[in-house]
């Protein structure tokens, strides 16, 4: 259990993370999402104690990460895989984290067997690709068997196979009752790992609830109407009051279900070719919700995507 | 407990610890048998010249204490020994606790290295320890190095990175505190205070008249006006106030 009381974090005149509050309970995956910039990591950062909130405070196991005696052995996290001496062995990195918290140390060895890093325990850290340094970075997570675990982008440049492993590796420690934060700024990725969302942007809390529950919230449904006769027919639905506009042919029609479209176009004698219920996406449904919040930066990825 | 052997791990696991472990032990130990090598008379060799070398070795300490800090600032792994140790008081002391015994023992090893080096190059040499002075001269150097780490371990600490932390204090061990006693007015006064100037009194401070070591290679008399044991004290205290500054500092960060 990870409770979020009020968090805030400023730097000068910058407000990174404004009054988040958020709980993550046990025995789910849990998405913490939002574009860049919007705080993700300065909030995991307050949450494990590494830096000071500048207002409200979080909890993790009911209890202030700097009061956890051996906070391994109840919090692992993998913020940045890159907190690696490079000059040590991976089986080293791991002996060091142990010592520091009481484990045994053939607890190194069997944390690198289960990321798959048994072959490369003396190989040093330095000459890692990304995606061995990512598999350390969770092996040092799992050290302390930790009933909490938070990863920081932990599918960023890893290949499918990779990706394809950590989702896993995130429901089976779901599954065996753990509390499971991962943070992503891609929607596709937390549709696949999470079951619930915390979602953020410009450092302000926009929704918790469970993914689907989001998605319905986030997209209004749209329909989407052929017709032969669409000047007559846009006029119709325009003067009930639904949002109309035209899309290569075709009329785009929110704020009006299916049906009511239908039985209006056969009352009014107008000639359907298509009618067709448009989901709103995961990805819509997100940038709906952040739209408001989005920061400089990505509103230019955006427009860089776009181009 | 856990920390300290945490620490240990880390600074015994990467090669550049180790260079400058060699280099502070066998620097003192080339300076007493070139020293010794090549003086005319053995009776210029004493206890003090064989140990001259340790305004050398002092170096590498500073630098190996530093970098058990520093290199964890220049590859982030502080925040992964904060993540495992969130009591930052506990972790800077658990270093400043394993770079000064690493330091005590490379203290040890040089000056008696030194000892029986000048000894075989200068047979005819008086080179016995009779007098306490001469004990604090040679394995003082244990303590003197250990407080030094801590130094190391707390100005590491407060700078962050490596080299701006080695220049500003390898410049002050070795060159700007001397020159402090040559500021006009209150120059020598302020100089009499600081605290390597105070650490040296306590090695070579207090010398049996008899064998007080006149002139080069010997390194010159501090100028404090503390008993040896005093100035070692004082040394010392210097020393951990600083490490408190240092925590106070860390504490107050975003690590």
């Amino acid at each position: 259990m990870i409770e979020a009381v009020g968090l805030s974090k400023r730097y000068g005149d910058t407000v990174a993370v404004d009054g988040l509050s958020f709980s993550v309970p046990p025995g789910r995956v849990t998405g913490f999402l939002g574009p860049n910039g919007a705080g993700k990591s300065t909030t995991m950062r307050m949450i494990l104690g590494l830096d000071n909130p500048t207002a409200g405070h979080a909890l993790i196991a009911g209890r202030r990460y700097r009061d956890l005696r051996r906070p391994l052995r109840t919090v692992g996290a993998l913020l940045d895989a890159a907190w690696v001496h490079p000059n040590r062995s991976a089986r080293t990195h791991l002996r060091w984290l142990a010592r520091s918290n009481g484990i045994p140390a053939r607890r190194a060895d069997e944390v690198l067997e289960a990321v798959g890093l048994a072959t490369a325990a003396d190989r040093l850290a330095g000459g890692f690709s990304l995606g061995m340094a990512q598999r350390l970075g969770i092996a040092g997570a799992l050290l302390g068997d930790p009933e909490v675990l938070l990863f920081d982008e932990p599918v960023n440049g890893l290949d499918p196979e990779g990706v394809r492993w950590i989702r896993g590796l995130m429901h089976r420690l779901a599954d065996e009752g753990r509390t499971v934060l991962v943070s992503s700024h891609l929607l596709s990725e937390m549709a696949l790992t999470a079951q619930d969302l915390v979602v953020i942007g410009r450092g302000r809390l926009i929704a918790q609830c469970g993914v689907e529950e989001f998605v319905a919230r986030a997209t209004e449904n749209s329909v989407r109407v052929r017709t032969p006769d669409a000047a007559r027919l846009r006029a119709l639905l325009e003067r009930e009051g639904t949002a109309v506009h035209d899309e290569d042919g075709a009329l785009i029609v929110t704020g009006a279900e299916s049906s009511f479209i239908g039985e209006m176009c056969a009352a009014n004698g107008v000639v359907l070719h298509e009618l067709s219920v448009l989901r709103g996406s995961l990805e819509e449904a997100f940038m709906r919700l952040t739209g408001d919040a989005l920061d400089y930066q990505a509103v230019k990825e955006q427009e860089g995507a776009g181009r | 407990m856990n920390l300290v052997a945490a620490e240990r791990i880390k600074l015994l696991s990467t090669p550049a610890p180790k260079v400058l472990a060699a280099a502070a032990v066998i620097v003192p130990v080339v300076f007493a048998a070139l020293v010794a090598g090549a003086a005319e008379d053995p009776a210029t060799v004493t206890v003090g010249v064989s140990q001259a070398g340790f305004q050398l070795g002092i170096a590498p300490v500073l630098a190996l204490a530093m970098a058990s800090v520093t290199t964890e600032y220049r590859y982030e792994t502080i925040r992964a020994t904060f993540l495992a140790a969130p009591a930052r008081g506990s972790v800077l002391a658990a270093k400043a606790a394993v770079a000064g015994l690493v330091s005590g023992a490379i203290g040890l090893l040089s000056a008696f290295g030194a000892l029986g080096t000048a000894a075989l190059m200068a047979p005819e040499a008086d080179l016995a320890l009779d007098t306490g002075a001469d004990w604090r001269n040679v394995a003082g150097l244990a303590a003197y190095y250990a407080v030094a780490a801590v130094i190391a371990v707390a100005v590491g600490t407060m700078v962050r990175h490596t080299a701006a932390a080695l220049t500003l204090l390898l410049g002050y061990a070795m060159f700007a505190e001397g020159l402090v006693s040559a500021v006009p007015g209150a120059g020598v006064e302020i100089h009499r205070w600081l605290p390597f100037n105070v650490g040296k009194q306590f090695l070579i401070g207090a010398p049996d008249p008899a064998m007080a070591p006149t002139g080069p290679p010997a390194p010159p008399p501090s100028t404090s006006v503390l008993g040896p044991w005093w100035a070692l004290a004082y040394y010392a205290a210097v020393a951990l106030a600083l490490l408190g500054v240092a925590v106070v500092t860390t504490k107050r960060r975003d690590a």
